[in-house]
C-alpha cells in the first residue's frame, strides 16, 4: 500500500464560481510530498499556491468552489474521494496546518490551552491527558512560565509566540504532515529565523512530510528540499531548491529571481556639505511610562533616500508620525529648511505638509473606498485651495497619473478595481499632487508582491531622479532597503542603534543588533543560507 | 472591574438626577397642576386649598427641592386616583411586566440564536431561506395588528386562550407570542450577519483543519464571537419591554407598567406617571451595566 508518496497530488483543478464567471483557481496541478521532505510552494498572489493545501484540508467550500478533477492521494487513498467525517478524522490527526497571520488564526475568546487541547479532544483524546500534553508542547515550542500560560488568551502573546502556539496545535498529534501557509510572512525577520528553525528541528524529531507555501524566496532557500513554482494557476517549474535557483528554466521563475531584493549594487552616498534637508534632533515621544521614540537624531539630504530599518515596536512608526505632528514629540527638534517642526504653529505646519507627503503600509486602507481615483488625488487641491484653479485640476490628475505609470483613462474608477500594485501607485499620485520635497513611506512596499515591489521601487527612483526628492522609507525588509537606500538608520526598541551609508551598514555592521537582523533575512539563494546555517550551526557548538 | 462598576453607577446616578429634574420641570410645564388633577368645575377655593396642602405656593424650586428629597427616601407621593403610594402601585405593575419582559426575552434569545446561527451556517440553502423570510416579515408586522388578529383567530374563533387578563398560564401565551415575533426577527437578522462573517474568520479555518465537528465550530468557536453585536441589539429590545408594551399590555389588559403608564396619564395621575418613569429608568440603567458585565464575560480582551 506504501508503494507510493506520502502524500500526492494528481492533476488537481479547482474552478471557483463568481458573479463574473468562473474562475480557474489551479489547472492540472500535481506534486508530491514524502516523508520527512519539505516541499515548498513558491508563487504570488493569486497564483493558486495556496488552493492545493484548502483541497486537502477540505477548507474549499463548493459551492462556489468546485472540484473539477484530480486526486489527492494520502497514503494512495484519495481523499476527495473520502466522506466529510472521514476527511475530519484525517484533519489535525494526520494531516495538520498552520497558517499566515497567528493573531486572526487563533479564536480571542477561548485560552491558548484550550484551542490546543481541542486539538486532542477532538480527536479522541482525554481532558485530562489533552491538558498534560499540551503543557508538553508548550514547553517543546518556547513558550516561558507555560504552566500560567496555558490559561492565557492569544491576545497576551507576541507575534512569534502565537506562532508556536499554533505550531503546538498542529502538532498535538503528531501529524505525518504539516502544512504551513505562509508561517513567518506576519513576523519579524530574526523572529522568522526562530521559526523556520523550530520547524526543521520538530520535523527531524518526528520525521513528518513539511509542505511549505510561500512567496518568499529567502524562506525556500532556507529550508526546502525541493520547490514547486507557481503562476495564474499553473505549475511552471518543479525542482530541487538549488537547481532551480542557479537553474531556472521557466522565464517566469527567472522574472522572480531577478526581482528578488538584495543582489543589485549599492547606491554611493551623496556628496558631503550639503545642507540637509530634513535635520532631526533628538526627538523623543513617550506614551504614559513607556518611552517609545529615544531621542532620535539624524539628517536628510535634498534627493536622498534615508532608510529606518527595525522590528515591529522599534518606534519607527512613532517617529514618522512625530515628524508629520500627526503625534505630539515629548522632546527635541526637527528642522525642515532651518524652521522647526515640532514648535511651529498650526497654520504654518499646514503649508509645510505640502512639502512633507506621506505613503502607507496598506493601500486597501489608506485608500477611502468610497472616491473615486479622480477625487483621491484631487482631494488635495480641494484642501490647499491656492495650488491650482479647479478647471486644471483633471489635466493635472492625468499627469500624475501618467507619471506613476497609470492609464490617465481610470480616473473615474475605485480602489478596489485596481490591483495592489495599481492602488499603491495611486497613493504614490496623491503624494505628489502637493509637489512634496520630502515622502514619508511607512512600509510602502511591504504588502506588495516581489515582483511588483521591484516595479514601485523603480518607480520610486525614477521620480526621485526627475523630481528630486528625498524619501525617509521605513521598512523591516533588509535587502529591499540595501537596494534602494542611500542611507540606513537601524532602530531598536525607540533608540538608533546605528546609522551610516548603506554599504557600511551592511558590509561592516557595527552594532551586534544590525549584525543579528543581517544575519537573519534570508538571502534566496540556498547555496548562501546553506553556508549561513552551517555557521550558525558551528557557533551554536561552540 | 469593580471601579468600572463604581464609575457606571455613578455615571447612571448622575443621568438620573438629571432624568428627575427634567421630567419634575416638563411636568410643571403642562400646566397648573390643579388643572391636571381636579375636575374642571372645580371652584377656586378647593383649587386654593388644594395647592396649600401640596405646597403649590412655594417657589418652584422649593418645590423641587423636596421633591428630591422626597425622592431620596423612595417617596414619591400618593397617588391620587389610587388612594396609595404611588411607589406601591408601580412595583406592583413592573413585577408583572419584569416577568414578561424576561420570558419574552429568554425565548427570543435562544430562538433567534439557534436559527439565526443554523441558517448562517449554509448561506442560501432552503432552511436560511424559510427563516429569512419569516423573520423579515416579522421584524416588519405592526405588533398591534399582530395582536388583535391573534385575539381574533385564537381566542374569539377558535376558543384556544383567554382574550385578556391574568391568572393562569393560558393567559400569558398571547401577550408573550405577540411581544416575540419582532425582537425574534430583528435579533436573527443580528445573529445570522454576525454569524456569516465569524463563520468565515480565519479561528473557523484553524478548528476545521483541526478536524473539529461542525457543531462545536457553531456554537463553540463561531457563536461567542457572534454575541459581542448580538447583546447589544438585545438590550436595546429588551429596554423597549421593560419600557412598558404599551400597546400590547393595552389590548391584551395585561397589568403591566406600560398599561400603568397610559391609565396614570388618562387620568392625569402625575405622581404615578413619575414614579413609573423613574423605576424604569433605574431598571434600563441596571441592564445597561449588565449588559457591559456580559461583554466582559464574552470575551476576554475587553477589560474594563
Amino acid at each position: 500500500m506504501m508503494a507510493g508518496h506520502l502524500l500526492e497530488v494528481r492533476g488537481l483543478s479547482v474552478d471557483f464560481h463568481t458573479a463574473q464567471g468562473a474562475v480557474h483557481a489551479v489547472r492540472n496541478v500535481s506534486w508530491h510530498l514524502d516523508r520527512g521532505e519539505t516541499l515548498a510552494i513558491l508563487g504570488e498572489s493569486g497564483s493558486g499556491k495556496s488552493v492545493s493545501a484548502s483541497a486537502i484540508m477540505n477548507l474549499i467550500d463548493c459551492p462556489p468552489g468546485d472540484i473539477d478533477s484530480g486526486e489527492v492521494l494520502f497514503e494512495g487513498r484519495d481523499v476527495l474521494k473520502m466522506s466529510d467525517e472521514q476527511r475530519r478524522q484525517l484533519n489535525g490527526k494526520r494531516i495538520a496546518m498552520i497558517f499566515q497571520d497567528p493573531l486572526s488564526h487563533l479564536n480571542p475568546v477561548y485560552t491558548v490551552g484550550f484551542q490546543i487541547m481541542e486539538t486532542m479532544t477532538t480527536h479522541g483524546v482525554s481532558k485530562a491527558d489533552a491538558r498534560a500534553r499540551t503543557l508538553e508542547l508548550m514547553e517543546r515550542v518556547g513558550i516561558p512560565d507555560f504552566g500560567t500560560k496555558i490559561d492565557a488568551y492569544p491576545h497576551q502573546f507576541s507575534g512569534g509566540q502565537r506562532q508556536r502556539l499554533m505550531i503546538a496545535m498542529a502538532l498535538a498529534l503528531k501529524p505525518d504532515i504539516l502544512i504551513a501557509d505562509e508561517p513567518t510572512t506576519a513576523l519579524d525577520v530574526t523572529v522568522q529565523a526562530q521559526i523556520l528553525a523550530l520547524l526543521e528541528e520538530l520535523q527531524k524529531e518526528t520525521g513528518m512530510g513539511l509542505l511549505l507555501i510561500t512567496h518568499d524566496l529567502g524562506v525556500v532557500a532556507e529550508v526546502a528540499d525541493r520547490v514547486v513554482v507557481m503562476n495564474s494557476g499553473e505549475i511552471v517549474e518543479t525542482g530541487s531548491a538549488a537547481e532551480v535557483y542557479r537553474n531556472p528554466h521557466h522565464p517566469y521563475t527567472k522574472k522572480l529571481i531577478s526581482a528578488v531584493p538584495g543582489t543589485g549594487g549599492m547606491a554611493a552616498s551623496l556628496g558631503t556639505g550639503i545642507r540637509p534637508l530634513l535635520d532631526v534632533q533628538g526627538i523623543s515621544k513617550r506614551f504614559g511610562d513607556f518611552l517609545a521614540l529615544d531621542e532620535a537624531t539624524f539628517t536628510v539630504l535634498p534627493g536622498e533616500t534615508v532608510a529606518i530599518v527595525g522590528e515591529s515596536g522599534s518606534g519607527k512608526s512613532t517617529l514618522a508620525k512625530a515628524l508629520l505632528r500627526l503625534i505630539e514629540p515629548t522632546s527635541g527638534a526637527a528642522f525642515y529648511d532651518s524652521r522647526d517642526l515640532v514648535t511651529m504653529p498650526p497654520k504654518e505646519l499646514f503649508e509645510l505638509r505640502r512639502d512633507i507627503q506621506m505613503v502607507f503600509q496598506d493601500p486597501t486602507q489608506s485608500l477611502n473606498p468610497r472616491m473615486s481615483v479622480y477625487q483621491i488625488v484631487s482631494e488635495a487641491f480641494a484642501i490647499h485651495r491656492d495650488i491650482l484653479p479647479k478647471d486644471r485640476w483633471q489635466g493635472r490628475v492625468r499627469e500624475l497619473l501618467e507619471q506613476v505609470g497609470l492609464d490617465a483613462s481610470h480616473m473615474r474608477r475605485y480602489p478596489h478595481q485596481f490591483s495592489g500594485g495599481q492602488r499603491q501607485r495611486i497613493a504614490i499620485a496623491r503624494a505628489l499632487a502637493l509637489e512634496p520635497k520630502l515622502i514619508i513611506c511607512d512600509e510602502a512596499v511591504s504588502a506588495l508582491d516581489v515582483s511588483i515591489q521591484a516595479q514601485v521601487i523603480r518607480l520610486l527612483r525614477g521620480l526621485q531622479e526627475r523630481l528630486h526628492l528625498s524619501y525617509l522609507f521605513i521598512a523591516h525588509d533588509l535587502p529591499l532597503v540595501r537596494d534602494f537606500a542611500h542611507r540606513v538608520v537601524v532602530m531598536q526598541a525607540g533608540r538608533i542603534v546605528e546609522q551610516g551609508p548603506v554599504r557600511q551598514i551592511f558590509e561592516a555592521p557595527q552594532a551586534d543588533y544590525t549584525r543579528s537582523l543581517i544575519a537573519a533575512s534570508l538571502h534566496p539563494d540556498p547555496e548562501v543560507q546553506a553556508e549561513r546555517r552551517a555557521v550558525r550551526e558551528l557557533r551554536r557548538e561552540a | 472591574m469593580l471601579s468600572f462598576l463604581g464609575k457606571r453607577a455613578v455615571a447612571s446616578a448622575i443621568s438620573l438626577i438629571g432624568l428627575v429634574i427634567l421630567v419634575f420641570f416638563l411636568s410643571r410645564l403642562t400646566g397648573d397642576p390643579t388643572n391636571l388633577y381636579l375636575p374642571v368645575d372645580a371652584s377656586l377655593e378647593s383649587r386654593e386649598r388644594f395647592r396649600e396642602i401640596n405646597g403649590l405656593n412655594d417657589p418652584l424650586i422649593v418645590q423641587f427641592f423636596r421633591y428630591a428629597g422626597d425622592l431620596i427616601r423612595f417617596d414619591f407621593g400618593m397617588s391620587v386616583r389610587r388612594g396609595e403610594p404611588a411607589l406601591d402601585a408601580v412595583l406592583r405593575a413592573f413585577q408583572w411586566t419584569l416577568w414578561l419582559a424576561l420570558i419574552t426575552m429568554t425565548l427570543v434569545t435562544v430562538a433567534a440564536i439557534v436559527v439565526g446561527s443554523l441558517a448562517a451556517f449554509r448561506v442560501g440553502g432552503i432552511f436560511d431561506r424559510i427563516a429569512t423570510f419569516f423573520s423579515l416579515i416579522g421584524a416588519s408586522a405592526p405588533d398591534f395588528w399582530i395582536a388583535i388578529v391573534a385575539i381574533v383567530v385564537f381566542s374569539v374563533s377558535l376558543g384556544w386562550v383567554p382574550t385578556s387578563g391574568t391568572g393562569t398560564v393560558w393567559h400569558w401565551i398571547l401577550p408573550v407570542s405577540v411581544l416575540f415575533i419582532r425582537p425574534f426577527g430583528l435579533i436573527l437578522q443580528v445573529v445570522r450577519g454576525s454569524m456569516i462573517s465569524t463563520l468565515s474568520s480565519a479561528y473557523v479555518k484553524t478548528a476545521r483543519a483541526k478536524g473539529v465537528r461542525n457543531r462545536p465550530i457553531i456554537f463553540v468557536h463561531a457563536l461567542r464571537n457572534a454575541m459581542l453585536p448580538v447583546i447589544t441589539v438585545i438590550g436595546d429590545q429588551a429596554a423597549g419591554l421593560l419600557n412598558g408594551a404599551v400597546i400590547v399590555e393595552t389590548i391584551f389588559g395585561f397589568p403591566g407598567v406600560g398599561k400603568l403608564m397610559i391609565d396614570s396619564i388618562l387620568q392625569r395621575d402625575f405622581t404615578v406617571v413619575l414614579a413609573a418613569i423613574f423605576v424604569t429608568a433605574v431598571a434600563i440603567f441596571l441592564m445597561n451595566i449588565l449588559i457591559d458585565i456580559f461583554y466582559a464575560v464574552l470575551d476576554p480582551r475587553i477589560r474594563y
